[in-house]
């Protein structure tokens, strides 16, 4: 099995990263920062002004190590990505699958399952742990609301009422997502979910994970041969990593969320560290971004249980593995895909 | 697993200063310089097996030595570092 690896985060303005023999040198103003072997690598994040060798580019594609490039503030711009390599056979499988609405239905709702499921996992741990902290009348309602969601999904619906059913779920799990946040709630607050531009600090946050998130499931994919680009519940778009999108589902309120939660629960990121630029956007600086990178990389590290395969492995790995069964289930070893409940 | 290697290369011909750069370089390849002979190699068996292939044909057992620790992959509490030159955790966060 694929060994989970770190990911080079650069964010310092100017750096320059090349090649060095099989080793990745970053360097700023002509001087070697960080050098690297490229095998210990899965990897690498660029934020906004860093430059990269075309030769390491090309090194990196080789050896499967996928380069990102994002804004200063972690807006996703490009993927470096060489060849295409893979199965074929598996990759033609999915474009079928895809074009079958019944089958693309299929894998839709065990997205949405699991990402119903998460949400109400992580309403119900909060009201769990906390019942004096939280409104548990109307986090209790979100819940049973969920529930209710769940039982339409579970029966045969096609694609369009899926895909109701999810935007009425999300809407239900971020009506509630206010009462989740226990300290602080002068500066930390949650209205709604905005993005582009986020307009609050909780919604920063979650726009930052999302896209660190997407930018791992997005290579685990790539490294099990599947189209990041061709998904099942999110459509054709260019530029759009549908599947990617898809497989993100079910980690949006396990992984992301909670981290964004426990940051500002546990006073990790302080309200300082966010400003508002003219537009409305609320932007993080420097200090509370390595912060947060620092705690994204920290979770990932963490070893949970995998419920379909009953093995320990880091968080890390978890979109890796769950890339590997969606891949079985299309290749036809495996007679449905075992999405990830958090247990 | 984790391996310290460290080398001592004579010096005294060009052919030895040659082979000092190249077994620097095969080392650059796999880990992480810590001291001017030292290098900390995170790496898997296979690769290890490559590795150390690459050392061991590259210097001249004559006047050549080259050392391997082996310090498994719970490595970290074996390791301790006072002074200058600090290391980067190859598997901690990596943020330049």
């Amino acid at each position: 099995m694929k060994k989970h690896l770190n990911t080079l985060f650069v964010t310092t303005q100017g750096a320059w990263l090349a090649k060095e023999g099989e080793t990745v040198a970053v360097k700023v103003g002509g001087k070697v920062r960080l050098q690297l072997p490229i095998h210990t690598l899965d990897g690498i994040v660029c934020f906004g002004q860093v430059s990269c060798s075309p030769f390491l580019m090309g090194f990196c594609a080789e050896r499967d190590v996928c380069i990102s490039f994002l804004t200063e503030n972690g807006r996703f711009l490009a993927r470096v990505q060489g060849p295409v390599s893979g199965n074929v056979l598996l990759r033609r499988e999915q474009y079928r699958w895809a074009d079958d609405p019944e089958r693309s239905a299929a894998i839709a709702r065990a997205v949405i399952i699991g990402k119903l499921v998460n949400s109400r996992k992580v309403l119900h741990r909060v009201v769990r742990d906390h019942p004096d902290k939280v409104d548990t009348v109307s986090v209790k309602q979100a819940m049973d609301r969920l529930k209710a969601i769940l039982m339409h999904v579970r029966v045969g619906t096609s694609l369009d009422r899926l895909r109701g059913y999810e935007g009425e779920g999300a809407m239900i799990y971020f009506r509630v997502f206010d009462h989740l946040i226990l300290n602080r709630k002068k500066e930390f607050f949650f209205e709604g979910r905005s993005r582009r531009p986020p307009l609050d600090r909780v919604n920063c946050l979650l726009s930052f994970f999302y896209t660190l998130l997407m930018h791992d499931v997005r290579s685990a994919l790539e490294c099990t041969g599947l189209d990041p680009a061709v998904g099942f519940l999110h459509r054709d778009r260019p530029g759009r990593p549908g599947l990617a999108l898809d497989l993100m589902e079910e980690f949006r309120p396990y992984f992301a969320d909670r981290l964004a939660l426990s940051l500002v629960n546990l006073g990790q990121v302080k309200s300082k560290g966010f400003r508002k630029a003219e537009t409305g956007a609320v932007l993080m600086d420097d200090d509370t971004r390595k912060a947060v990178l620092v705690a994204y990389q920290k979770r990932k590290q963490d070893v949970v249980t995998h419920p379909f395969l009953q093995k320990k492995m880091p968080i890390g790995l978890l979109f890796h593995t769950q890339a590997l069964l969606l891949a079985r289930h299309v290749r036809g070893d495996l007679d449905g895909y075992p999405v990830f409940c958090w247990q | 697993m984790f391996v310290l290697v460290s080398y001592d290369v004579s010096t005294t011909d060009k052919a030895g200063r040659r082979r000092l750069r190249r077994v620097a370089k095969v080392c650059k390849n796999y880990g992480q310089r810590v001291q001017f002979s030292v290098f900390e190699c995170l790496v898997d068996p296979a690769q290890w097996t490559v590795m150390r292939q690459q050392l061991v044909d590259e210097i001249d057992p004559e006047t050549d030595s080259l050392r391997f620790y082996y310090l498994g992959s719970n490595w970290k509490r074996r390791v301790e570092h006072v002074g200058a030159k600090p290391g980067v955790d190859q598997e901690g966060l990596l943020l330049v």
